[in-house]
């Protein structure tokens, strides 16, 4: 097992070695001159403009600018950001927060959510509920994310008036007052990516009880007698997740990318936000650490995922 | 009375003959072919069924159904509102047409879908948009479908070391962040892809299809490489070998058609993801310049009158919703359709 992990763990390190090559080289091949706003600001002049492109290490050749970030990368230094002049870093920590607890608390509902409605629609297949459950989950799948913040918003923001349109991440949070109206700012975003997650793993969640309820070990518990629910809770569910706990571990880069489009629909200030604004500005380096983190999130949770699966179910054997 | 009885009886034995009739011409003339077969069962599925319908709709609505509009709208707005100045106009055209009269005018008979803050007319430029997004979603799905079945078949067939270098490919492909690769992509290439295609247009669509597809086809790879490793050591192929036939037609005309089931299948999801992640694209700002009105675009310019005139936004959202779920509905049909053991 140690094994294993150590191995995966080696195979993680090139990948994200590569990704970031291939991100790096993307932002810098691409035409247009990341200094350009400079450009068009007549007070800085040719001369200055030439010290800082030599400052942010600009004049250098591409290939050598990557190694240097990557070495650089290596002692925790993420870059200079273009637009505030300021560590990379520091942005990022400083709009984390709200994209963590938009992305965290819907993952979390969604999860909640998916797990009982799956139970039930298989449980009890073919039934009014399981048809009504499927046919919610292939609207949640195909309504594109910033419909549902739109028609949500126009609905529930601006007819009823009952949560706010805009997101405020100054809100004093001090005192229930400000607890209950972060709830409500934070509803239509979080509803929005909820409806995105639950759909697919309540479909995953259903396939999985569809696939251990007619197995041997079932019928064995119903026939020593045990009470319906406490085979479906206690035999069927608790394997029926062992898929499912690796799936929801893979869902979370996916939420993180979801979280790009409600952020920007509702002006959270998080890291999605915050990767658009830096594309249309050019500001490379952050672009280059938001993309790279991304990235570092899907490779990871593949990895817990696999980890996971392993430890779950102790069937699987690692050669 | 015993008149009609007499037409009831003999109705019923022609009727009964006919029947006869019919249930050995069908035996005798007609054998059951796999895609007879597929076809019986994916009529039983109500709901694809609908949606096939509903996508067979769109596309006769961006295509002859814009070759009717134009007349009606040209009509219309002779009668009232500002006349249309060009001779014989097209959807391009009237797309631009301001109808200054009805400025943010709500559905009417005019305005069949009403208008926006410059008096355009929504239901055109939704044609117009729809023919964008749909060609977007089938364009890119070619692309990823084409890129898949040729690794995927590549990393089956010869299996060693390509077939390694390749999985390992489409695993790195599946670590990146593919959301903002693309917005990335998009957005820092556009420019030289529009001055080499010669117009925005034409520049935009080709990079964000290429994008897309370039970012869609593992799983397709992966499905088409386990046909491949189960089916290359069974006898047709040897047998096909000791015959003299080509590597080449031996992937493709031998061993390809026994995985089209799940392509057709990929196939029809990845138009839908691909319509999805274009009209995000165009939503975030990043897509098609803002003259050419593709259904995310729409969206967007739409979501700043969402008060004054909540169906700018909505129509053409509802249309990129009822697409993706007809082609999710149709993609879920065909999967129990083409599935040979679900046998009817």
């Amino acid at each position: 097992m140690a094994q294993y992990v150590l191995r995966r763990v080696l195979i993680a390190v090139p990948t994200l070695l590569i990704i970031s090559f291939v991100i790096f080289a993307i932002l810098a091949l691409a035409p247009g001159d990341p200094l350009a706003q400079f450009a068009l600001n007549p007070a800085i002049p040719e001369s200055t403009r030439e010290l800082i492109r030599i400052q942010f290490g600009l004049d250098q050749p591409w290939y050598v600018r990557y190694v240097k970030w990557l070495t650089a990368l290596a002692r925790g230094d993420w870059g200079f950001s273009f637009g505030t002049r300021g560590p990379v870093i520091d942005l990022i920590w400083q709009r984390l927060p709200q994209t963590l607890i938009v992305v965290g608390t819907a993952y979390l509902i969604a999860v909640l959510i998916a797990i009982p409605i799956g139970v039930i629609s298989a449980v009890k297949q073919y039934s009014l509920f399981d048809q009504v459950a499927t046919f919610a989950a292939f609207i949640g799948f195909s309504v594109p994310s910033f419909f549902t913040g739109l028609a949500l918003m126009l609905v529930f923001a601006i007819n009823l008036k009952w949560f706010p349109i805009v997101y405020n991440s100054t809100l004093n949070l001090a005192g229930w007052d400000g607890i209950v109206e972060q709830i409500r700012q934070m509803a239509l975003p979080v509803t929005v990516l909820v409806v995105q997650q639950t759909a697919a793993l309540t479909r995953f969640m259903r396939s999985s009880m569809l696939d251990n309820l007619p197995l041997d070990y079932v019928r064995t518990a119903r026939a020593k007698g045990l009470a319906d629910r406490m085979v479906i809770i206690r035999h069927v569910l608790r394997n029926s997740m062992i898929p499912v706990v690796t799936l929801i571990a893979l869902g979370i880069p996916t939420i993180f990318a979801g979280a790009i489009i409600t952020e920007n629909l509702f002006r959270v200030n998080g890291i999605g936000q915050l990767l658009i604004t830096s594309i249309q500005n050019s500001d490379t380096p952050v672009v280059m650490a938001i993309t790279f983190i991304f990235a570092c999130l899907t490779v990871l949770f593949n990895l817990i995922a696999d980890i996971l699966y392993g430890v779950l179910d102790p069937r699987v054997r690692y050669s | 009375m015993s008149e009609a009885n007499q037409t009831i009886n003999t109705s019923s034995v022609t009727d009964a003959a006919a029947t006869i009739r019919q249930l050995q011409l069908g035996v005798s003339s007609k054998p059951r072919t796999l895609l007879g077969d597929a076809w019986r069962r994916f009529r039983r599925h109500t709901l694809a069924m609908i949606g096939a319908g509903v996508l067979i709709f769109l596309t006769l609505a961006v295509t002859a159904g814009a070759w009717w509009y134009e007349r009606y709208m040209v009509d219309q707005q002779a009668q009232s509102g500002i006349p249309v100045t060009a001779e014989n106009p097209d959807i391009r055209a009237l797309i631009d047409h301001l109808d200054f009269l009805a400025l943010l005018s709500p559905p009417t008979h005019v305005h069949p879908f009403g208008t926006d803050d410059l008096g355009r007319d929504l239901l055109a430029r939704c044609i117009y948009g729809g023919r964008v997004s749909l060609a977007v979603g089938f364009v890119a799905m070619l692309i990823a479908i084409s890129l898949g079945t040729i690794i995927g078949a590549a990393a089956g067939f010869f299996g060693g070391v390509v077939d390694q270098a390749l999985m390992r490919l489409t695993d790195l492909f599946l670590s990146l962040p593919s959301v903002p690769l693309i917005l990335l992509t998009v957005y820092l290439f556009r420019d030289p892809v529009i001055q080499a295609m010669g117009s925005p247009e034409a520049g935009i669509f080709v990079i964000v299809v290429t994008v897309i597809g370039a970012l869609a086809w593992m799983q397709t790879a992966r499905v088409v490489r386990a046909t491949f490793l189960s089916l290359k050591e069974k006898e047709f192929v040897e047998a096909a070998r000791c015959l003299g036939i080509s590597q080449t037609a031996i992937m493709f005309r031998h061993i390809l058609p026994n995985a089209i089931s799940p392509i057709i299948v990929a196939a029809t999801l990845e138009i839908g993801s691909a319509i999805i992640a274009e009209s995000t694209l165009s939503f975030l700002g990043v897509g098609f310049p803002p003259d050419t009105p593709t259904w995310g675009r729409l969206v967007t310019d739409g979501s700043q009158y969402l008060q004054a005139a909540p169906w700018l936004a909505l129509i053409p959202g509802l249309l990129i919703f009822l697409t993706v779920l007809s082609i999710n509905f149709m993609g879920d049909g065909l999967r129990d359709a083409l599935d040979p053991r679900s046998r009817l």
